[in-house]
């Protein structure tokens, strides 16, 4: 039972001694040259812009709840998909009621302006 | 071999650390995060009753659990920013307008 | 690769759930293409809807049919409580466009969200699987937790809102854990299923998990009908929601409620029933105690009428209790009676508030009955039925209840309840007192009925007598829905 287990711890052990590592190691043995370039946050070599806590538009969020709600249906189609052929054409009938459910909503969102940005 | 029962605790210990999370966290979106911890704790024990059973409904259940927690989402972010706007706070201490 | 063979999938089973969601998307679209000046047209049309739902379930009563591979029933039982859903929406839309007039926050989003709401609660009557309940009772509350928040410039309701979510997400997640113990220890979610299971392998409250699944779906059917100790979200929640829909919620969502809760224990789990009436009991007594005593010091009558409806759902916990014939069948005429009684009173409610001022201490009500003479004596019906008073409905149905507890041998069950019910006289009476015995601080002049709010106003006042008065007719049909 517990077999099952040890690559796992293995592999957990020798992650947190390499990581352990090489912090401690660099920090001993590494010299400490620190300039103003060096201490600013990393941002993929670019000059950092702005306030990392910067407050940001709401509009974020309300994007996002639409993303969830139509990004989560694809949890549906995903099954739908596999049995494609072999559900033949009730699958395709009852996968266009549910799609046409969605797209009263998404008309809904269009008209109600949720998708524009200004 | 993972044993059902393996799992089955897993389950149980995060549904219980969703439920402190609710009574003990302050905030509203922390307290939402807490429930939807517990509402996975329970896809979890779906999933493997559902593999150990060789029945497939577990799963069929976990998909509508995970649509109706992204409702709930979509539904409870909406409210919480409706109370932000007039209350400059999700803080559920602040949310004491009605007391008996 | 071969075909899937489609299992039977009978449409009319759920025709009345299709057609209600149909004319519910319909009211959105058309809400967002017709100008803000028209819409108060979506009232009239949500309620056509519901009529025409109403016509379609009124043929279907007396036959049990099937659908979805046995997924989701529609028997007698189901369409008493279907009807009482589309009753109390019905009357809830009517009182609504004045409501939302008066508050400035006139959104034609509130029909559908109401329409959506009562497919959810017809879903949670009809379903026999756990998953058709489970996903009843999110379509209810996703929609219930807009509604409490619909007013969103009021800060009160943005706080009922937000609460009853988190809340009712919370006991969601206590209700499916319950549900997903059961499926393990039973192997189905299918209610039929379940109780088969049980009885041919002999599972009992000797199996942990069984009984742990049954607690944690009790539990999360205890927050949703607002029974104690699981209430404490139900007098915020019903105090800064919008009037109409305090309304709605303090009905129709309770009976769903005790609809699929009744489903699951009396027919999925009658195996475990020493178990879950030994449960129930308590919740009963703390339920009905809680309320009516809390209810008793309450001044604002939106939370005494909150409290007032915790404790009514401890009356009905006592004939569930019984778990007997003549318990259920007190269940469904109660749940029938409240539905008038508890929305005449809320609509008495909303119209002596003003906008942005509800009114709705107790000592607003000061001389209301001299100045509206009319709607006072309507007030105090619905207060008798409430109170349970004869000739009121409220009378019946809690005797019933209770005559279903003694029957099952619940004496003192049935004893606590008469206790309970003869305090809660107290804070009814209160109302009228001062409705008829204080001098009138003011003159009531705002108070404007419209033809909509004296339709529901009548409704209400005959939903209330007739069943008083004549309640042959009524119990004989709930008998008929029992579901034993």
């Amino acid at each position: 039972m517990a077999g099952a287990y040890l690559p796992i711890i293995l592999l957990l052990a020798i992650a947190v001694c390499f990581g352990l590592g090489s912090l401690v190691f660099s920090s001993l043995i590494g010299q400490k040259k620190l300039s103003a370039v060096k201490l600013q946050p990393y941002e993929c070599g670019c000059e950092p812009v702005g306030s990392a806590q910067e407050r940001f538009s709401i509009k974020f969020y309300l994007i996002a709840m639409l993303f969830i709600l139509f990004d989560i249906e694809c949890v549906f189609l995903y099954p739908w998909a596999v049995l494609f052929k072999r559900l033949g054409v009730f699958g395709i009938m009852e996968m266009g009621a549910f799609m046409l459910i969605l797209f009263v909503g998404y008309i809904y969102i269009w008209k109600k302006g949720a998708l524009e940005w200004e | 071999m993972v044993s059902l029962n393996f799992y089955l605790v897993l389950s149980a210990i995060l549904f219980a650390i969703g439920t402190i999370g609710v009574l003990t966290r302050r905030n509203a979106i922390v307290i939402f995060m807490c429930v939807e911890l517990m509402l996975n704790a329970v896809n979890l024990t779906f999933i493997a009753f559902s593999k150990y059973l060789g029945n497939l409904d577990g799963q069929i259940f976990v998909f509508f659990v995970m649509t109706v927690a992204a409702a709930e989402a979509a539904v409870g972010l909406a409210l919480m920013i409706a109370y932000f706007k007039n209350r400059e706070s999700i803080d559920v201490e602040d949310m004491n307008l009605m007391k008996w | 690769m071969d075909t899937i063979a489609i299992p039977a999938i009978n449409l009319a089973v759920i025709a009345p759930e299709v057609v209600l969601s149909v004319v519910a998307m319909a009211l959105l679209l058309i809400n967002v293409f017709v100008k803000s000046e028209q819409k108060g047209y979506l009232g009239y049309l949500s309620i056509a809807g519901i009529l025409g739902t109403l016509l379609m379930l009124i043929p279907a009563w007396g036959s049990s049919v099937e659908g979805f591979s046995g997924t989701i029933i529609q028997d007698n039982f189901a369409i008493f409580f279907k009807v009482i859903f589309l009753i109390s929406a019905a009357m809830s839309i009517l009182i609504t466009d004045k409501y939302l007039e008066r508050e400035g926050c006139n959104q034609g989003e509130i029909y559908p969200l109401i329409l959506f709401a009562t497919v959810g609660m017809m879903l949670m009557a009809s379903g026999t699987d756990l998953m058709t309940i489970f996903l009843g009772l999110e379509v209810l509350s996703v929609s219930l937790y807009v509604l409490a928040g619909f007013n969103r410039n009021n800060i009160k309701s943005n706080e009922a809102g937000l609460k009853y979510f988190l809340l009712g997400a919370f006991s969601t997640g206590f209700l499916l854990y319950g549900m997903a113990l059961t499926y393990g220890a039973t192997g189905t979610t299918k209610i039929a299923k379940i109780a088969s299971y049980i009885a041919m392998n002999g599972v009992s409250s000797s199996n942990l998990m069984l009984v742990a699944g049954m607690i944690l779906m009790s539990t999360g059917f205890a927050f949703k009908v607002a029974a104690a100790p699981f209430h404490m979200w139900t007098p915020d929640v019903y105090e800064g929601a919008p009037t109409p829909m305090t309304a709605f919620m303090s009905v129709g969502p309770k009976a769903a409620g005790f609809a699929a809760f009744a489903r699951v224990l009396l027919v999925a789990l009658p195996a475990l029933k020493p178990e879950w009436s030994s449960l129930l009991w308590v919740l009963a007594v703390l339920t009905m105690t809680v309320g009516n005593i809390t209810a008793l010091y309450q001044q604002n009558i939106k939370r005494m009428l909150a409290y007032s409806s915790i404790a009514h759902a401890g009356y009905i916990l006592v004939g569930f209790t019984a778990g007997n014939a003549v318990g259920t069948a007190g269940i469904l005429f109660y749940m029938l009676s409240y539905a008038f009684m508890n929305i005449g009173a809320f609509a008495i409610i909303i119209l002596v508030g003003k906008k942005g001022e509800e009114n709705s201490n107790v000592s607003d009500y000061a001389g209301f009955g001299y100045r509206h003479p009319v709607l006072g004596i309507a007030f105090c019906i619905f207060l008798f039925s409430l109170a349970g008073i004869p000739p009121a409905a409220g009378f019946i149905g809690k005797f019933y209840l209770f005559s279903g507890a003694i029957q099952a041998g619940y004496i003192w069950l049935a004893v606590i309840g008469v206790l309970n019910s003869a305090a809660s006289v107290y804070y009814y009476l209160r109302v009228m007192v001062f409705m008829y015995f204080k001098e009138p601080t003011e003159d009531f002049e705002w108070v404007k009925l419209t033809p909509a709010f004296v339709l529901c106003l009548l409704i209400a006042v005959i939903g209330v007598l007739v069943p008083g008065v004549l309640p042959g007719l009524f119990l004989e049909l709930a008998q008929k829905a029992v579901l034993m």
